[in-house]
């Protein structure tokens, strides 16, 4: 309350927020801050501690340690129903015995609004919503998709500061899912409210977003653009989490200017872009998009391998071949179809190929130094060698 | 012709045996038993009753069948009376004790407890586990003028409506418990979030939510326990050394001590008339459960 207007910058923020349930820490030493008027998700697999990080921002739980609030105040202690937050559950949690109309007005009657301002707001709700005529009927006389526009109504018109949706379309299913994806994001730049959302569903998190935090065991891996996340993900576990990806291991030969040069052994030499220091073990991803394969196998340099087709699927658009490179690593390679003449089609099962990218696709995940390499000029037998090795096959 | 119609024959055939094999059948002999059981000692007693009821009595036990008011006019006798109000009565403020004191058992074992939540359904049933009657004369001895809470708290309650009433609750909480925890074990808890959320303070969603998705186990559980309540005989018997008579103790002194089957009957007959009203009105909040569906 004493603070000044200026430093309300977020609708959310954790400063360093645990949450434990016995001895399970669900939660572990967050830091989150939420713009105003973003479309923020959490996303990350079972168990991570989405629905956590909501119920404490709702109110339903109380964090352990660390500060939360909310509008820049301090919330913690503050009951749920004195927060201007609400949620739209999973479940849709709809009162089974009132109707559609009195469950979008129940929040209103409590704050004291008046019948038939109630009633005029909860129609609004229901337009935005796109839910009209069904006012009398109860909850469970309607579909799903329906049910999920009462909750989102029902929370809509107590206009909250911050929206909570907990997988809001996890029961739907995909067609209508896609819908409401579309729907949930024009109501969200129509009404301007900050919308939390959890999800586990990697495209609906990357499609509907302006900023995705990405969680595993109770804390955020990388918070960032949509975009960002996918073209540069800070961690294994994002790269591995969010879309598909190739990993190869290796140890950097050379450093020049901004690039490396990783021998992940077997003659498979990659080289990218980033701050990796000489002689450390590195985790490199490449996105099987951005892999190609070539019938046949000419000549050997960095950034294409010889490899064996061991499987060809067609998915729909893409055409996917899995393929053992010389080291024994088995990798994935996708080529879309749109394509006049998709190179893969005529590549079969046990085809020798030429696996290629270019030296934007290699992404620098892990990198693990070795003690002695503190010394830049020190020598590192292993990988001296692989660079000999490496620029012979080069030339 | 012939190389036409038969597939189409086979095909009727395949669809008629699949039919039957989903058809739901109803063996209706597994109702048997109980309906035999039923009609004789239900219904048979109930006939004799109300043959009973419309004869009148001659001389000493000299019973004359036919069609008389004679027996549902003398009910309508002021002491009759008296005696029916305070039975409902008695059974009313019971069954509200028993609401009073068995919802909040019922709703702290549905929603906090998880490990011992069977554990507390057995210890709820505890009672029943020994006899009605014995479990009367127990209390008896704690409730006696010379009992424990006489003699430590100096409460002499016996032989008073309020050791009637702590009899109806006692025999009776475990069949009003039972029934509200089933109801409020399908309660989805995350309603009550739902309206915590939308600004209503604890007490309002209480009684917004989980009072209102849980009243059709209160009702079925208060009319489980005031049915029989009001046909108590031992506990008014017992622990009002029957100063506070119910009718089924007028009933029974009728038939055994006053031998008059006849008016005995006719009273039985007008407490089964009173106790369907109520029953109306349990079929009506049943109906609305199943809609509700909670
Ligand atoms: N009330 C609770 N008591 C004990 N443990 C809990 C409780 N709530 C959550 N947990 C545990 O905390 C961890 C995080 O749970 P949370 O519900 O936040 O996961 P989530 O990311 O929402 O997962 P999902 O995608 O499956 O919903 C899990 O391991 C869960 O078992
Ligand atoms: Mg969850």
């Amino acid at each position: 309350m004493t603070l000044a207007p200026g430093d309300v910058a977020f609708d959310v923020e954790f400063r360093g927020i645990t949450k434990r349930f016995g001895p399970l820490v669900a939660v572990n030493r967050v830091d989150l801050q939420v713009n105003k008027g973003e479309f923020l998700s959490l996303l990350g697999p079972s168990g991570c501690g989405k629905t956590t990080s909501l119920r404490m921002i709702a109110g339903f739980e109380q964090p352990d340690e660390g500060e939360l609030l909310i509008g820049g105040t301090d919330a913690v202690g503050v009951p749920p129903y004195r927060r201007n937050v609400n949620t739209v559950f999973q479940s849709y949690a709809l009162f089974p015995h009132m109707s559609v109309i009195d469950n979008v007005a129940y929040g209103l009657k409590q704050r004291g609004t008046g019948k038939a301002e109630r009633i005029r707001l909860s129609g609004e709700a229901l337009e935005l919503v796109q839910l009209t005529g069904r006012q009398d009927h109860r909850p469970s006389m309607l579909s799903g998709g329906q049910q999920q526009r009462v909750a989102l109504a029902r929370a809509l018109v107590m206009h909250p500061q911050v929206l909570l949706l907990d997988e809001p379309l996890g029961a739907l299913d995909l067609k209508l899912r896609k819908e409401m994806q579309v729907e949930l994001k024009r109501i969200q730049e129509q009404v301007g409210i900050t919308f939390i959302y959890v999800t586990h569903d990697q495209e609906e998190a990357l499609s509907m977003s302006d900023r995705v935090a990405v969680m595993s065991n109770g804390v955020i891996e990388q918070l960032d653009e949509p975009r960002v996340i996918y073209d540069n993900p800070r961690t294994s576990f994002v790269a591995e989490f969010i879309g598909d990806m190739n990993f190869l291991s290796g140890v950097v030969t050379e450093k020049v200017g901004g690039q490396f040069i990783v021998d992940a052994g077997g003659g498979v030499v990659i080289r990218g872009h980033g701050a990796a220091s000489r002689g450390s073990s590195v985790r490199v991803g490449i996105r099987p998009e951005r892999m190609t394969a070539l019938p046949g196998s000419p000549e050997q340099q960095a950034n294409s391998a010889k490899a064996t087709v061991l499987s060809k699927m067609y998915l729909g658009d893409q055409i996917q071949i899995s393929v053992s490179l010389a080291n024994g690593q088995r990798i994935i390679v996708r080529e879309q179809r749109a394509s006049a003449n998709p190179v893969l089609d005529v590549v079969y099962s046990g085809d020798e190929v030429l696996v290629s990218w270019d030296d934007k696709a290699p992404l620098l995940l892990e990198q693990t130094v070795p003690l002695q390499s503190s010394a830049e000029a020190e020598q590192y037998t292993p990988s001296e060698e692989a660079a000999v090795h490496a620029s012979t096959e080069e030339s | 012709m012939t190389l036409l119609s038969e597939p189409k024959q086979e095909k009727a055939v395949g669809v008629k045996r699949r039919g039957r094999s989903f058809k739901p059948r109803y063996p209706t002999w597994l109702a048997l038993p109980a309906l035999v059981y039923e009609v004789i000692f239900f219904l048979g007693a109930l006939g004799i009753l109300v043959a009973f009821s419309f004869a009148t009595q001659t001389g000493f036990s000299q019973i004359t069948y036919g069609f008389s008011l004679d027996q549902y006019k003398a009910v309508f006798d002021p002491l009759y009376l008296s005696i029916f109000f305070r039975t409902l009565m008695m059974a009313a403020i019971g069954t509200i004790l028993t609401v009073m004191v068995g919802y909040p058992v019922a709703y702290w074992m549905a929603r906090y407890l998880s490990t011992y939540k069977l554990l507390a359904v057995l210890l709820i049933m505890v009672p029943f586990w020994t006899s009605f009657l014995i479990r009367t004369y127990a209390l008896k001895i704690i409730l006696d003028s010379q009992g424990f809470l006489a003699k430590t708290f100096g409460l002499d309650i016996m032989y008073t409506p309020i050791a009637v009433g702590i009899g109806l609750v006692y025999n009776y909480l475990p069949l009003f418990v039972l029934p509200v925890f089933g109801s409020l074990e399908r309660m989805d808890w995350t309603l009550i979030e739902a309206a915590t959320d939308l600004t209503a303070r604890p007490l309002r969603a209480f009684w917004d939510i989980t009072f209102r998705l849980t009243l059709p186990g209160i009702v079925t559980g208060a009319l489980l326990v005031f049915i029989p309540m009001t046909g108590e005989y031992v506990i008014p018997a017992i622990l009002s050394g029957g100063k506070y008579e119910f009718v089924g103790n007028l009933i029974g002194d009728t038939f055994n001590t006053a031998q008059n089957p006849p008016f005995g009957s006719a009273l039985a007959i007008m407490l089964m008339v009173a106790l369907s009203v109520f029953v109306v009105i349990y079929i009506a909040v049943a109906t609305k459960e199943e809609r509700f569906g909670a």
